[in-house]
């Protein structure tokens, strides 16, 4: 079994790449699978606070690739989930302390031992984006519904292509249904039709994911909420599953009317 | 600009690696183009010579080569293809001023992909795109650029000053066309059902017509 490396990427920072990526982890890992995120992001690491890990990390990615200890050694194990590590990046240094073949060199020595590598990319297409794209076997791109955030990930999925790597798959994230029923933000049909690229999951706001990154503990721990159920049908897609897109709208008058004669006749026959 | 001249591929790849490590310390953080002349390069070649230069901090933006198979990989790589330096590599001067610039060369580059933001595709014949054009993108053509899908980006045909140049598209939305040294922007409204319309210069300013035009 060799696991696949995924790399969560955006263009545009602040669109919620390692929130993704620490929920995608943990709801793959919930799923019985043996999951590494990895924190791309040398010099701004953040993941290991969204998974409430930092005060257990010892030794990151400039250490491995520099030498300084083996690679199991800096793998921190999830406090709740066995199988779930993170490989956190250096926050001392910067992006030009790491190339792409380190990084590619690194996915292929813990690939035998795991099924999924998520590599949070850093913001931008600079070194350390190549870097996070270089050993990946499929890409995915976040995007809000704003309309530069939008273009942003267009930029990218371009720089994908031109890599080999797609095609890439998206996630719309942060979408309002109440704003995009008032007609005031893009909605998935015109996200999808502007980027023309496979939608492999929507992340609706809620107030519970930032209160989930502030406390470490993922709001994919727990499937009560919105964004939380979103994270696990986006990890059954990657794990293969075909999980149907929930409409996001919900039912107008009629439909509803509709809905409750079906279900009336149901009840009679 | 680096050019790389006769002589097989790898030892011009390892002379250049041997200057780069020499003036380690000169070439970070430029932007280069790479000229190759009539030599046939593919996608895998122009990609080791973009992160060759990647690993000493250059960028690499743009590949100038005159065989069809380097223009076709330089695009597919997510690069610029260039012209020849008389051509119309800068921007800034406008087309007019160069009048009597002889006619470009016939022949089309057809593109056969999306053309999203950030990738530039310049030609001195016709361009035609099999596909969309992305917001963000742009399209320079020495003569006619039709778009078989939607045209969202900047474009501009008749670059070299050809007023007779046209641009078609599915689908003409285009953040900014050019043709020659004229230049139009699209209605602020967007329509609802897009219609084939074709642009052109008549009477001095672009208009745009149903396309086919009866």
């Amino acid at each position: 079994m060799s696991a696949r490396v995924v790399t969560i990427t955006s263009g545009k920072g602040g669109v919620g790449k390692t929130t993704v990526t620490a929920n995608l982890g943990v709801a793959l890992a919930m799923r019985g699978q043996r999951v590494v995120t990895i924190d791309a992001d040398i010099g701004l690491r953040n993941l290991d606070v969204m998974l409430g890990l930092e005060n257990r990390i010892v030794y990151d990615l400039v250490d491995v690739v520099e030498g300084r200890c083996r690679l199991r050694q800096a793998l921190v194990r999830d406090k709740r989930l066995q199988e779930l590590y993170l490989l956190p990046a250096a926050q001392t240094r910067d992006k030009s302390a790491l190339r792409a073949e380190d990084m590619v060199r690194v996915c292929d020595e813990l690939r035998e031992s795991f099924d999924f590598l998520l590599v949070d990319s850093p913001a931008g297409i600079e070194q350390g984006f190549r870097n996070a794209v270089a050993p990946a076997d499929e890409v995915l791109i976040v995007t809000n519904p704003e309309v530069a955030a939008v273009r942003d990930a267009d930029r990218v999925i371009g720089l994908i292509e031109a890599e080999g790597k797609g095609p890439a798959r998206l996630i719309i994230n942060r979408l309002k249904p109440e704003l995009v029923r008032r007609g005031e933000m893009l909605d998935m049909e015109a996200v999808l039709e502007l980027l023309a690229i496979d939608l492999i999951g929507i992340i609706p706001e809620d107030e519970t994911v930032i209160m989930a990154a502030n406390t470490g503990r993922p709001v994919a721990f727990a499937d009560n909420s919105p964004a939380g159920r979103s994270f696990h049908q986006i990890a059954r897609r990657l794990m293969g599953e075909e999980v149907p897109f929930a409409p996001l709208k919900e039912p107008g008058f009629l439909e509803r009317l509709f809905r409750w004669m079906r279900s009336e006749g149901e009840e009679q026959r | 600009m680096i050019t790389l001249g006769e002589g097989l591929w790898d030892t011009l790849v390892e002379a250049l690696e041997r200057r780069l490590e020499k003036g380690a310390a000169f070439f970070r953080g430029g932007r280069a183009a790479l000229d190759v002349g009539s030599r046939s390069l593919d996608e895998a070649q122009i990609r080791r010579v973009r992160d060759l230069l990647a690993r000493y901090g250059v960028d690499l933006w743009a590949v100038r080569g005159t065989a069809e198979a380097t223009i076709v990989a330089t695009v597919r790589s997510g690069l610029s293809p260039l012209l020849d330096p008389e051509g119309m590599t800068s921007r800034t001067e406008p087309a007019g001023e160069r009048e009597g610039t002889p006619a470009p060369p016939a022949g089309g580059l057809v593109v056969e992909r999306t053309v999203r933001s950030g990738q530039r595709i310049e030609h001195p014949g016709d361009v035609i795109v099999i596909g969309d054009v992305h917001a963000g993108a742009e399209i320079i053509a020495g003569r006619h650029v039709i778009v078989w899908g939607k045209l969202h980006g900047v474009v501009h045909a008749g670059a070299l000053g050809d007023e007779s140049a046209v641009v078609c598209a599915l689908d003409l939305a285009p953040t900014q066309l050019r043709i020659a040294d004229h230049i139009a922007r699209s209605p602020e409204e967007r329509r609802r059902r897009p219609v084939p319309e074709m642009a052109r210069v008549h009477r001095g300013r672009i208009e745009a017509v149903p396309w086919p035009h009866r």
